[in-house]
């Protein structure tokens, strides 16, 4: 794959925005939306088939933006709840109209995302400009017939789902029964029906009696691709509890726990914080969960608890700068990973710009850089490599002048194509691989 | 595997230290110079024994884990809504370069306002590496 395709990428489109924090392909790659810390949504469209060239795809433009959420206060805690979108998910196409699930730290909202091209033009009692006719002047009545107009896009909040989390939303997830949706924060998951606002149950509750005793967090959740019964959680610890809501109302008794032994002559300090999973996906097939610490990947086989079956270093040569990395905050950042489309390749994002991919049966993997100073457009991405220590070679970067505030949190696959959406701080970086 | 534990503390204490912060040293971090040089064999544990020889305290505060706890309490916090609103306003002036473009140029003799300082970090959001 990386032969033949991964390497060349295109540079493709580079889109300046509020720093990015999520960026989701819909059900059919035609949609992109991005969610930034200022709360806006912003949604591209790829070109239609037939207005591109034959050597590429449809390039991505902006079709729709709007203010999901503002910020806010909460009054009991004298503490600011941020506008930042945390997580958008789509839900599949039903009709003409898009629908989106976003969220920021306490309130998730869903947004109807449709199109007008055709106006109602002709009215009796008013003017094209909406002013209201002296009633005098109207000596014939007509009927109003629809015209064509320019494209609008129109995002209304249809449903808005609150006061059910006390601590941040890290996580929405649709179930495959597209009724019903999971919410996650740092201590419970509840429960949602699409069409419900009032009303949400509680399915994971891991909140000790006595806060003393706290020793892990909720870090993510999903659905299950397939089974609409089954969701996972991660935890700060590095397990993922995959849960079945037949047995029980509440889930807190897992039905799985996934776990990789440690070798307890390897702990650190450090141990504990580079082993929180900050991002778990279930593969398309629905047989593996990819899961992200801080410096690997890891494929889990569902029917295999005690260790995952592939596990891939993002970055290996962080672990001898972890102190510095704690000292600045990096060691806490939170890395998502995502499939292509065939689960044949997973990627994640690094720092300095760079983003991995990983073939997993050629077991190849590649360093990518998402920046406008080294990539014209349509030029093939050129692979990049780190040097750990020892003499670096020419084209080689070592560990320590990698920039730490440049890191690729977010990034997105295409659920058909080779098309990728990479989000470095405040850029979106949208690449494609080479057609022909 | 274990290290020599300073014996000021009680052995009450140290259990509940222990026990009730995910973080807290096991016994295996060595408490003298010797020992820490046998035992950086590792990268991480190399970076462990530079961390914890500047912020010695480091790990050592009883009663769940207080990163944990932050965590669970992020967010700006204000003193009561009334600090909130006025804090977004005057961010919100400060958006709208085109307020004042006409303003005399200060000189040293300009007595400072309040809107010309910059505006003050609030205190209450404490460093995790304070003590």
């Amino acid at each position: 794959f990386f032969e033949k395709k991964l390497i060349s990428f295109l540079f493709c489109l580079n889109y300046t925005a509020d720093i990015i924090s999520t960026v989701e392909f819909n059900h059919s790659g035609e949609l992109l939306a991005t969610g930034d810390k200022g709360g806006r949504v912003v949604i591209f469209q790829q070109e239609q088939e037939n207005k591109i060239q034959s050597h590429s795809r449809g390039e991505y433009n902006v079709y729709s933006t709007f203010q999901s959420h503002e910020p806010e206060f909460d009054y009991l805690k004298s503490l600011e709840i941020e506008e930042k979108i945390n997580k958008i998910r789509w839900l599949p196409q039903k009709n003409a109209a898009q629908f989106l699930l976003s969220t920021n730290d306490k309130t998730i909202k869903l947004w109807k995302i449709s199109e007008r091209d055709k106006r109602p033009e002709g009215y009796n009692l008013k003017e094209e400009d909406g002013r209201y006719r002296d009633p005098t002047t109207v000596t014939t009545l007509r009927v109003p017939v629809f015209r064509p107009m320019d494209l609008m896009v129109e995002a209304s909040p249809r449903r808005i789902f609150a006061n059910a989390h006390t601590y941040h939303i890290n996580s929405i997830s649709i179930n495959s029964d597209y009724e019903t949706y999971l919410s996650a924060d740092d201590l419970r998951i509840n429960l949602w029906h699409l069409e419900i606002t009032d009303r949400s149950f509680n399915i994971v509750d891991i909140k000790p009696a006595n806060m003393e005793e706290l020793t892990e967090v909720i870090t993510a959740a999903e659905f299950h691709p397939n089974s609409c019964n089954t969701f996972v959680y991660s935890s700060s610890k590095g397990t993922i509890r995959l849960c079945d809501m037949r047995a029980s109302a509440l889930c807190d008794r897992h039905s799985k726990l996934f776990e990789e032994p440690e070798d307890p002559s390897n702990r650190s300090f450090f141990s504990e914080i580079i082993s929180s999973i900050s991002d778990v996906k279930f593969s398309h097939s629905g047989r593996y969960m990819m899961t992200r610490d801080y410096l690997s990947v890891k494929i889990w086989d569902l029917n295999m608890e005690n260790r995952p079956v592939e596990t891939y270093q993002v970055h290996e040569y962080l672990r001898s700068k972890l102190c510095s990395l704690y000292e600045n905050d990096c060691i806490f950042d939170k890395f998502e990973c995502c499939w292509n489309g065939s689960d044949s390749v997973v990627m994640t994002g690094s720092y300095n710009n760079f983003f991995r991919m990983f073939d997993r049966n050629t077991k190849r993997d590649i360093t990518l850089e998402a920046s406008r100073e080294n990539n014209k457009p349509r030029t093939v991405l050129k692979p990049r490599k780190v040097c750990a220590s020892g003499k670096r070679k020419k084209d080689e970067i070592s560990v320590d002048s990698l920039d730490f505030n440049k890191k690729i949190l977010h990034t997105a696959w295409h659920p058909k194509e080779n098309i990728i959406a990479v989000a470095t701080t405040n850029n979106l970086y949208i690449f494609q691989d080479k057609v022909n | 595997m274990s290290a020599e534990v300073p014996e000021a503390a009680s052995a009450e204490e140290q259990k509940s230290e222990h026990s009730m912060h995910p973080w807290s040293f096991q016994l295996s971090i060595p408490n003298n110079l010797e020992e820490m040089e046998d035992k950086v064999t590792s990268p991480e544990k190399a970076e462990e024994a530079k961390l914890k020889a500047r912020y010695p305290h480091l790990g050592q505060k009883p009663g769940g884990s207080d990163f944990l706890r932050k965590r669970l309490q992020k967010g700006q916090k204000y003193f009561d809504s009334g600090d909130y609103n006025m804090a977004k306003a005057k961010m919100k002036n400060k958006q709208l370069p085109a307020a004042a473009p006409d303003k005399t140029e200060v000189t040293g003799d300009h007595i400072p306002t309040p809107q010309d300082l910059p505006q003050r970090k609030p205190s209450l959001v404490a460093s995790k590496l304070a003590g």
